[in-house]
């Protein structure tokens, strides 16, 4: 079973995201590092990037394939996660630890699912 | 509809993640492509590779087809022996790659891939000569790989010293492992010491289990494809459809080696002849950027393409990506820096030695 912690929200495409003092901290869910296996390169964007809901902002590479990810909020970078950069495999060891990005001026959301409605994606895709 | 391999209930027992691949269901990891690895790099690790086929060839007249039929030459080999060679078109395209075993002056056992097996049965059917008899025997034939510098130490508590063979594609044939009949080689697609064992399929669950036991003392782990293919890429090992298919020769290629132009005759002679000194040639390349370089990928030198990326991974051992590529022989040199678009990003690289990793011997 897929760790799904209940205070975060979720998009289809496997993203978790929470709001903390005003920013949107995103990161890559459980079913995700699970799917990608070892994680070995992660590509994120700089400070001050705009990100959309819904839109690539990262790529991630394990050592079989590359994956995107998908911003779960419209808004501003304010903080990247540069330990993740640096040592990869913090997303295996601990996914809703080592959070890719933190994101201000939020203007809009992805239609995010609750813990529950989560899932239930993870349950048919499995 | 994928056909399940007869250890399709152990990969699921030991915890595998089952992909579909080359026409049968097969497990990609266990525990992590990366452990599993290095596992084989340090110890040793153990593969289901029992989706290959496997054609036997026998009669007066098998040497003089396996001669026709193939580019290298089985003339001298000895019985016992194992050679690589390729088998082609008659334009030079390479049908598939293959492994010979000799047991005898008329007696050959060949293994082939796994998603060529039809292809290359029809091909040698229609193009052997007369007085040799050919049979696709892999549906009844299992094989596992034990690979890393642990593998001998596995092997020597389940079978007679006598039964193993000591030397680098050698094989034996009729042993016995807990009362079941094997062949077992001295070969492997890992760039590792090891061995590939065959066994009839019923067999096959028994002595994967007994293999994982006897192995649990040396660090032994199951590993998938995922692991099988970073290992052959860091070993510098061609793949059918990556770095050869049926448009590129084997010299282009750089498969020479298994290829004797200096033989009479073969089918892909003349057609290799005729495409005359290769302009291609297949290298390694080490990224200088940050990045993971993957197949299929175009290669640039300023805005000129020289070529595409046939392999490419993020080496577990060296920790940075590398890749095979075919390319321009004028852009070949050690050393020369070189762009690949990775996704629409030009990222540098570098022309590097292969094999990127050979083993202490």
């Amino acid at each position: 079973m897929f760790k799904n912690p209940e205070e975060l929200k979720y998009t289809k495409t496997h993203e978790w995201v929470k709001e903390e003092d005003g920013l949107w901290v995103v990161g890559l869910t459980d079913y995700a590092q699970d799917a990608l296996g070892d994680i070995v390169f992660v590509n994120l964007p700089e400070v001050g990037d705009e990100v959309k809901a819904g839109e690539v902002f990262s790529d991630v590479e394990s050592v079989k394939a590359v994956s995107d990810v998908y911003s779960p909020v419209s808004g501003v970078v304010a903080e990247v996660n540069e330990a993740i950069v640096d040592d990869p495999s913090l997303v295996n060891g601990d996914c809703y630890g080592a959070w890719m990005i933190k994101v201000k001026d939020v203007s809009g959301t992805d239609d995010l699912l609750d813990a529950k409605a989560y899932e239930e994606v993870c349950a048919q895709e499995a | 509809m994928e056909l399940k391999t007869p250890l399709y209930d152990a990969h699921v027992r030991y915890g595998g993640r089952i992909v579909p691949f080359a026409g049968y269901l097969l497990p990609v990891q266990y525990e992590g492509v990366i452990a599993e690895h290095l596992a084989v790099r340090q110890k040793v690790g153990l593969f289901d590779v029992s989706h290959m086929g496997e054609i036997t060839m026998k009669g007066k007249g098998a040497l003089a087809s396996l001669n026709h039929l193939l580019t290298n030459d089985f003339t001298k080999m000895p019985v016992g022996k194992v050679r690589y060679s390729i088998m082609c078109y008659e334009d030079g395209g390479v049908v598939d790659d293959l492994l010979v075993y000799k047991f005898g002056e008329e007696d050959y056992y060949i293994v082939v891939n796994a998603s060529n097996r039809h292809k290359d049965f029809e091909h040698m059917k229609k193009n052997i000569l007369e007085d040799t008899q050919i049979e696709d025997i892999s549906d009844s034939v299992a094989q596992v790989a034990l690979q890393g510098p642990q593998a001998y130490n596995v092997v020597r508590k389940l079978m007679k010293e006598e039964d193993i063979p000591m030397k680098y594609y050698t094989a034996k044939r009729d042993v016995d492992i807990a009362g079941m009949n094997c062949l077992i080689s001295y070969t492997g697609y890992t760039g590792e010491a090891g061995y590939e064992i065959y066994t009839a399929n019923e067999n096959v669950e028994k002595l994967w289990d007994l293999l994982i036991e006897a192995g649990k003392e040396f660090g032994l782990v199951p590993c998938g494809l995922g692991a099988r293919d970073t290992l052959r890429l860091e070993a510098g090992m061609p793949l059918y459809g990556h770095e050869m298919d049926e448009t590129i020769s084997p010299l282009e290629t750089g498969l020479d080696f298994g290829v004797k132009m200096n033989k009479e005759e073969f089918i892909g002679k003349k057609g290799i002849e005729e495409r005359g000194e290769p302009k291609i040639c297949r290298v390694g390349l080490a990224i200088v950027d940050k990045g993971v370089l993957r197949e299929h990928q175009d290669v640039y030198v300023g805005d000129e393409k020289i070529g595409h990326t046939t392999s490419g991974t993020f080496s577990p051992l060296f920790k940075t990506s590398i890749a095979m590529a075919l390319i321009d022989k004028k852009y070949s040199a050690l050393d020369t820096i070189v762009e690949v678009d990775v996704r629409g990003r030009r990222l540098k690289a570098k022309v590097v030695e292969l094999p990127f990793y050979k083993r202490e011997r």
